[in-house]
């Protein structure tokens, strides 16, 4: 009551004590409500839990991979197949074949179990034999081409210059294949001087190939001259069967 | 070759000359009748068939033997105007006293010399007695007188009938040793591969000499006939090959990379080959065994077919395709004086005669497309390059060689339809086959 008396001196002294008491009063209301919690209930026993994971969880036969595992409120902790364990931890286990890796934990709270499924990939039986694959000398033979030659003469025709590019190229690409060239003539004149023109022949393929970079070492010549025939009709057509520059793979 | 009757030779070589030169005036003609024995009177010989001296049964045989092979000795000579034997007397001589003089000497024979004899199988040997007459000259008619002793095999009543076809031949030829005992090497393809074969001159007796199992070519007889040079391919390429007569084998020769061939020798024994051992083809000349190289040509050629001047060595003929065509060149032993000798067409294959003064080839005048040109073996003087057509529309003719005596050629040719062996007179008469089984080419004569 004192207190209200003096906060009616004056107007102003009164709000501004309202204030003050409005807070305190606001103040001492929120403290007097926090009451202490109430004692906990005796606490049950708690039940175990438990995790496994395998990582990874996919291999190939023989390679191994790492098992996982975490569990809480367990006492006794085992996986099948490998045994007691302890809380947690991993290992590294190597299954031959796919398994499913089965964590049992268990404590006073009761029992929890937890499983990894490893996959194990069994190769794939051996491959049937393989389709047989293309090989270098069936490369050749579908790819290189031979040079043909106007009678009597030795130089590569400028109609042939894209065979023979073609074959530098692929020489090139294939720079384990060796070869012969074969010079061979027509049925028509000497057999020694053909044999000599089939000489120069194959030596004009071999150093055209040398020129567009095909190392000469790879390269060797013979001359069948018209020992060999391709084609034995005596007629233009056979006879140009027969001027070539034959290519012959070496192994 | 005979140099001990260098005269007499001498006096026919300018002969041959002549009548070559005679020939040629109007060479542009293609039938041209020229030749050795143009314008020499040939000597008119009889040849009675040699009468049995013994009553063995297996005379029969060996006179067929004997007698076939003396008459073809004698008609392949191309020296004789052999007498028919339709002209002969029915009395024909088997020994000196049974000859008929003036039935011989005066016509229908009309011969002036006459070969007989006997011959007698007995104890499995064969005796021969052969007698060489001048009938016209009854005082003192005996040119030759031989006896041969052999085994009784026709075989050797053959071999015994080229010898006493060869003394007849060396007497009665001016000095210049008869070639019935000759032998010619060739290549022959009978046995599936191209191996080198020999024979007699006249085809009898044909034999496989090697066995490489791959291709075999070129082959050429040593002068002294103890070797065969040839080529052959293997794994490695075309080598030279040598084939010994002596120890009846292949005998090792250095190998030299590359294409090695057309062998061949010189009159002292050395060998010229085309090698492309250092690129393109050319000419060599090695040692007997392969050494001492020496490199005659170096073009791009290709340069092949080497042959020596057989008389005097000191020239090679050959054949190059520098300028385009295979062309025939001749220079000296050293590589120096190229000439070339052929101004057209395809020209291949020459060979040099043993006078030194001819070479044969074959040619293909005028050759290209369009213009099949046959394929003709001619005969050039060297000196005039003037030349003479051998062979006429008969086929592809190839690989001309020269026989010992200059008078005959031997050469391949596809006249009757394969390629086989024939042999004619060095004017181009008096054609002959040889060979029949199979594809036979590339003959060489031997030097004697």
């Amino acid at each position: 009551m004192k207190q209200a008396m003096k906060m009616t001196i004056t107007m102003r002294k009164w709000s501004t004590l309202v204030f003050a008491l409005g807070l305190v009063m606001f103040l001492g209301a929120c403290h007097k409500k926090v009451a202490p919690p109430p004692p906990p209930p005796p606490p049950p026993a708690a039940a175990p839990t438990a995790s496994l994971s395998a990582n990874p969880n996919t291999v190939n036969q023989g390679q191994s991979t790492t098992l996982t595992w975490q569990t809480t409120n367990a006492t006794d902790i085992s996986i099948d197949g490998i045994g007691p364990v302890d809380s947690s931890g991993s290992r590294q286990v190597t299954p031959t074949d796919s398994t499913t890796y089965h964590l049992i934990a268990k404590g006073a709270g009761g029992t929890q179990d937890a499983t990894a499924r490893v996959t194990v990939n069994v190769p794939p039986p051996p491959p049937p034999p393989p389709p047989p694959s293309i090989t270098e000398e069936e490369l050749f033979a579908q790819n290189v081409k031979d040079i043909y030659f106007d009678y009597d003469k030795y130089d590569v025709r400028a109609a042939d210059q894209g065979s023979l590019q073609g074959d530098a190229q692929f020489l090139q690409q294939h720079p384990n294949i060796h070869i012969t060239i074969e010079g061979h003539a027509d049925e028509r004149g000497s057999t020694e001087y053909n044999l000599a023109l089939g000489t120069n022949r194959a030596d004009a393929v071999k150093n055209a190939l040398i020129q567009a970079g095909v190392g000469g070492d790879r390269v060797k010549t013979i001359s069948y001259g018209k020992e060999k025939p391709f084609c034995t009709e005596s007629n233009e057509s056979c006879w140009q069967q027969n001027r070539r520059g034959h290519f012959v793979y070496e192994k | 070759m005979c140099n001990s009757v260098r005269p007499i030779r001498h006096r026919a070589v300018i002969a041959v000359a002549l009548l070559l030169l005679l020939a040629t005036t109007s060479f542009a003609q293609d039938w041209i009748r020229t030749g050795t024995g143009l314008g020499v009177e040939r000597v008119r010989l009889a040849a009675s068939d040699f009468k049995p001296s013994t009553t063995d049964p297996t005379n029969a045989d060996l006179l067929k033997a004997f007698n076939d092979t003396l008459w073809n000795d004698l008609d392949n000579a191309g020296i004789f105007d052999l007498v028919s034997k339709s002209f002969y007397p029915l009395q024909e001589p088997g020994q000196p006293s049974e000859v008929n003089f003036t039935a011989w000497s005066s016509p229908p024979p009309n011969t002036s010399m006459l070969a007989f004899g006997n011959l007698g199988a007995a104890a499995g040997k064969v005796t021969v007695q052969g007698w060489l007459y001048d009938v016209k000259n009854e005082k003192s008619p005996q040119v030759l007188g031989k006896q041969y002793v052999d085994n009784a095999t026709p075989d050797a009543a053959r071999v015994i009938a080229h010898k006493f076809a060869d003394e007849i031949i060396f007497r009665l030829g001016g000095g210049i040793a008869g070639i019935a005992e000759s032998k010619i090497y060739f290549v022959s393809e009978r046995t599936g591969h191209k191996e080198i074969w020999m024979m007699d001159y006249d085809g009898a007796n044909q034999q496989q000499i090697t066995h490489q199992g791959s291709i075999s070519l070129s082959p050429r007889v040593s002068p002294d006939g103890s070797r065969l040079a040839f080529s052959s391919i293997s794994k490695g390429g075309w080598e030279i090959m040598m084939y010994s007569f002596d120890l009846n084998r292949v005998v090792s020769f250095p190998r030299f990379g590359g294409m090695n061939l057309s062998p061949s020798w010189s009159p002292d024994g050395k060998i010229a080959f085309s090698s492309s051992r250092n690129g393109y083809p050319n000419i060599f000349v090695v040692d007997a065994s392969g050494g001492k190289s020496l490199r005659l040509t170096n073009d791009q050629g290709p340069d092949v077919s080497p042959t020596w001047n057989r008389k005097t060595g000191s020239q090679i003929a050959f054949v190059s395709g520098r300028t385009g065509l295979p062309q025939i060149y001749t220079m000296e032993a050293d590589g120096t004086n190229v000439q070339r000798v052929t101004d057209q067409g395809y020209a291949v294959s020459p060979n040099w005669s043993p006078n030194g003064q001819f070479l044969t080839f074959s040619w293909m005048r005028k050759y290209g497309p369009g213009e099949p040109g046959s394929n003709d073996l001619y005969l050039m003087d060297i000196a005039s390059k003037q030349w003479v057509q051998l062979t006429h529309d008969a086929g592809r003719n190839d690989f001309p060689c020269w026989s010992p005596d200059g008078r005959h050629i031997v050469f391949q040719s596809h006249r009757s339809g394969s390629d086989q062996i024939w042999t004619m007179l060095a004017d181009g008469t008096n054609v002959k086959q040889l060979t029949l089984k199979g594809n036979n080419t590339q003959p060489n004569w031997s030097w004697k």
